[in-house]
């Protein structure tokens, strides 16, 4: 090598030497700045020891980008809505605020006593309020309740607060959506251009099937076996599709309404889940707020039903589906996915849901009274705080769980499986490192905290520290108490279809907060949409404070004389992209058939040389 | 090109080498790593030369060496390091002085980054330039395995590499005794962890249809890397980190 390169410098002039060896200092520093920030890079060590047991690069990066994401959208919540509410408080800077008095607007629409503790009170309450963000944090700068500030006044320039927390909610969304499709991009353009289930094709299980970086021989022998698994259950799999080609009419009909049936059956158990879910919030609702229950257990147990009822459900519904599907005999590959599509539906709908019983409590309005305030105001008198409060009890119990599971059911597991050498208990086994777990848990989580950070601004920041925390728990249990998976499933087929989740996610995050923005009248009694009907009014009542011109600017794009052609334009540009696919996909099959030619006319001239040499 | 010049001269220079060894892949932004044959006199001229060269520098690797190693490797000044610390742990005392030293294969084998690899005896057989053919390593053996190993290596090397620890009877091509063992390491030692005759048979006839683009029953470079760069897999399992 070192032959080669004096060579090179040899025979190049003197110009081209001083190119390189410009390029190459340059290299060097690059190199060095490189070393300097592989020092940065959070959890690098440990992932690597991580890889060097299980090689799988699925749940722990992802961690790590979560936790960044989660710090990033807290920044941008607080620098923008937290920090002018608190200088403007304390009059830091010259700076006042203005509380305008809501006009048109019922007295009893704008009541609100929040019990901060006042006086001497049990410590228990303390506790209490900790873990359901009632009594004294209902009145910190954790929820909505607090920003009750329509204007802050820095000596001259006006800041106006219901305008800034509407758009850091639009920008916190914006960017999310951005950081997922930018990732998953990658997956996508790999899918689209080559035939679907290349993922899967054996070339790759052969080729890149050995994970290089594994070095401990208990690993390997784990990972030899789950070779041996994947590519028996590949050509099983294969033959199986054969037979189903093969199937006759009768069957045909038989497995179908099997699979109906089935079907229905799961309909069933999710709506049973989702009406429990239903009963259980509207009760808590009721009885928490019975203030005479002083009893701490019970007040407790009913404040956190709901959490309760979601958490049983995950944990059900995944059991009851995985017995249901060796029925509907589909191919592994597929039982896989499917399954792993209910219990991800079951997850987030049930977040749906417990807001949907929320909703329907909060606007449920039979007096004059009430309807003229628009929502239920002797309940709630400030909703947004009391959906904020359920989003953090559904977090805080989330990760009191995770905690939970690991040290009193992993941790005794483990003990057990070591110590005691009977055979129910070697049977039972230690628990696998499931990635499908990890996965929906993660994104239960992320959901919760893109709901709950309209109306709790420092939830992302509880986020950020629950996965920091949750990171260290998960790799303590994943080296002593899990084995690896028997079917594990491929690194990158897994980190795409995680995306893909994760997007459903968001958009089903999307719902719920655009009906509480857009339809559901914003709270008059706290808040900075006070003196808005709803919390999206603000928008316009700021553009009409625009000039003219910018104002017919605005109402023409708004206006369906402006959407329509727009979206016959995307139309347009999206099927040309699908056509330019298409085109390149036939030229890559067209290159291969030129390919076969060529060695095919290869073959035949050198066939036609042995001939010649031979007469 | 600079990839295009270098290929010349050492084709130049390798006079002694068999036919069958495929050329290093041209293209690559860096000198390509050479085929280790039985290279001529002029290397082993150079090594010695370096060797001495660097005689008092105790425990350290010189700073021209170092610098002269991370340009022609794809590895960090770091890396570079803690590979020649790991190396000279497996060399006795007396010889960690000198660099040129070999260390046999038995060693090498209880690197914990090997020792549970299935591929260890090739990797050791192709990375090695020993002239008895014991497959022992020097250590600039050592440093260009792990810099193929390594996280910058372009997947064209990587595939280059991949494709002759794969072919087992070294033939320049995969054919199906070379597919055969190749599926035995990934399953297993062992007689219950193999696959059966008929599942070797489909299996071995699914991968050629997906690879075999000229129908010949054999999978040359070419085509191996054609169905490497489609692997999503391959850059993230064909990595070794110290």
């Amino acid at each position: 090598l070192r032959d080669c390169i004096q060579t090179d410098i040899r025979y190049l002039s003197g110009w081209k030497q001083w190119k390189r060896t410009s390029s190459k200092s340059l290299k060097k520093v690059l190199s060095e700045v490189k070393e300097l920030s592989s020092y940065l890079e959070l959890w690098r060590h440990d992932i690597h020891s991580i890889e060097g047991i299980y090689c799988l690069m699925c749940i722990f990066p992802h961690s790590m980008c979560f936790c960044l994401l989660n710090f990033i959208i807290f920044i941008l919540m607080f620098s923008f809505i937290t920090l002018p509410s608190i200088i403007s408080e304390y009059g830091i800077f010259n700076s006042s605020f203005a509380k305008v008095q809501p006009k048109h607007i019922e007295p009893h629409c704008t009541v609100y006593k929040p019990t901060g503790n006042q006086g001497l009170v049990y410590f228990y309450t303390y506790l209490k309020d900790l873990l359901s963000g009632t009594g004294f944090l209902e009145v910190t700068e954790l929820f909505y309740g607090y920003y009750t500030i329509d204007a802050a006044w820095l000596s001259t320039l006006s800041y106006n607060l219901p305008l800034a927390y509407l758009l850091a909610t639009f920008a916190y969304l914006a960017l999310s959506l951005l950081w997922i499709i930018k990732r998953s991009v990658e997956g996508f353009k790999h899918n689209l251009v080559h035939n679907e289930d290349q993922f899967q094709s054996y070339c790759n299980k052969v080729f890149a099937g050995w994970d290089f970086c594994i070095t401990d021989p208990n690993a390997a022998q784990l990972k030899h076996r789950s070779l041996q698994y994947e590519l028996k259950t590949d050509l099983e799999e294969e033959r199986l599709k054969q037979k189903i080609a093969e199937r006759t009419t009768k069957e045909k009909l038989r497995i179908y309404s099997l699979r109906i049936f089935i079907n229905i059956i799961v309909l069933a158990v999710l709506s049973g889940c989702f009406y429990s879910i239903y009963r259980a919030t509207v009760f808590s609702q009721e009885n928490s707020n019975d203030i005479n229950n002083t009893n701490f257990q019970a007040n407790l147990l009913v404040q956190y039903l709901p959490s309760i009822v979601i958490t049983l459900a995950n944990f059900i519904a995944p059991q009851i589906f995985s017995f249901l599907i060796t029925f509907e005999d589909y191919s592994p590959a597929f039982e896989i996915r499917l399954t792993l599509l209910r219990c991800i539906f079951v997850r987030l709908a049930s977040i749906g849901v417990l807001l949907f019983s929320l909703w329907s409590q909060i606007s449920y309005c039979d007096t004059d009274k009430c309807k003229a305030c628009g929502y239920n105001y002797e309940l709630y008198p400030c909703w947004e705080t009391q959906v904020g409060q359920e989003m953090y009890k559904l977090m805080i119990f989330d990760f009191i769980i995770i905690i939970a599971m690991t040290l009193f059911v992993d941790f005794p597991r483990k003990l057990l499986v070591t110590h005691c050498s009977c055979k129910p208990v070697q049977w039972y086994g230690l628990q696998e490192f499931g990635i499908s777990d990890n996965v929906l848990d993660i994104i239960y989580g992320q959901t919760i905290c893109w709901i709950g950070t309209f109306f709790s601004p420092f939830l992302p920041a509880i986020a950020t520290v629950k996965y920091f925390i949750v990171f260290y728990i998960k790799k303590v249990s994943l080296m002593h108490t899990r084995k690896p998976a028997a079917r594990p499933i491929r690194a990158s087929s897994s980190n795409f279809f995680f995306l893909v989740v994760l997007l459903i996610g968001l958009v089903l995050a999307f719902i719920p907060l655009g009906i509480s923005i857009a339809h559901i009248p914003s709270s008059k009694a706290c808040g900075p949409f006070r003196s808005f009907n709803t919390s999206w009014a603000v928008v316009p009542a700021t553009v009409l404070g625009f000039p003219t011109g910018l104002q017919q600017v605005l109402n023409s794009i708004a206006s369906e004389a402006f959407a329509v052609p727009f979206f016959m334009v995307i139309c347009l540009v999206m099927f040309y992209f699908i056509a330019l696919a298409g085109a390149h996909k036939r030229v890559v099959e067209q290159l291969r058939e030129q390919l076969v030619m060529e060695s095919r006319d290869k073959l035949f001239l050198i066939r036609k040389i042995t001939e010649a040499q031979r007469h | 090109m600079l990839g295009d010049g270098s290929g010349r001269s050492l084709g130049a220079r390798r006079g002694g080498c068999s036919p069958e060894r495929p050329p290093p892949p041209p293209g690559s932004s860096r000198c390509p790593v050479p085929a280790p044959g039985r290279s001529g006199g002029g290397e082993r001229r150079a090594r010695r030369k370096r060797g001495t060269a660097m005689g008092g520098s105790g425990s350290l690797l010189a700073r021209e060496a170092l610098d002269e190693y991370q340009e022609l490797t794809f590895l960090s000044k770091q890396e570079i390091l803690l590979a020649y610390k790991r190396f000279s742990e497996l060399l006795p005392r007396e010889e960690r002085e000198n660099l040129s030293a070999r260390v046999p294969k038995s060693q090498i084998l209880t690197l914990p980054e090997l020792r549970a690899n299935p591929f260890q005896h090739r990797i050791c057989h192709v990375f090695s330039t020993s002239e008895d053919g014991d497959d022992s390593l020097s250590f600039e053996d050592f440093l260009d395995m792990l810099s193929v190993f390594s996280d910058s290596a372009t997947s064209d090397i990587k595939s280059h590499y991949a494709f002759r620890i794969f072919d087992f009877d070294d033939d320049g091509t995969l054919d199906r005794k070379d597919l055969e063992k190749l599926v035995n390491c990934l399953t297993g030692q062992g007689e219950e962890s193999r696959l059966s005759t008929a599942e070797m048979e489909q299996l071995i006839q699914n991968i050629l249809e997906e690879s075999d683009i000229d129908k010949d029953g054999t999978i040359n470079l070419s085509e191996f890397q054609h169905v490497i760069s489609r692997s999503p897999d391959f850059a993230s399992s064909f990595k070794i980190v110290l």
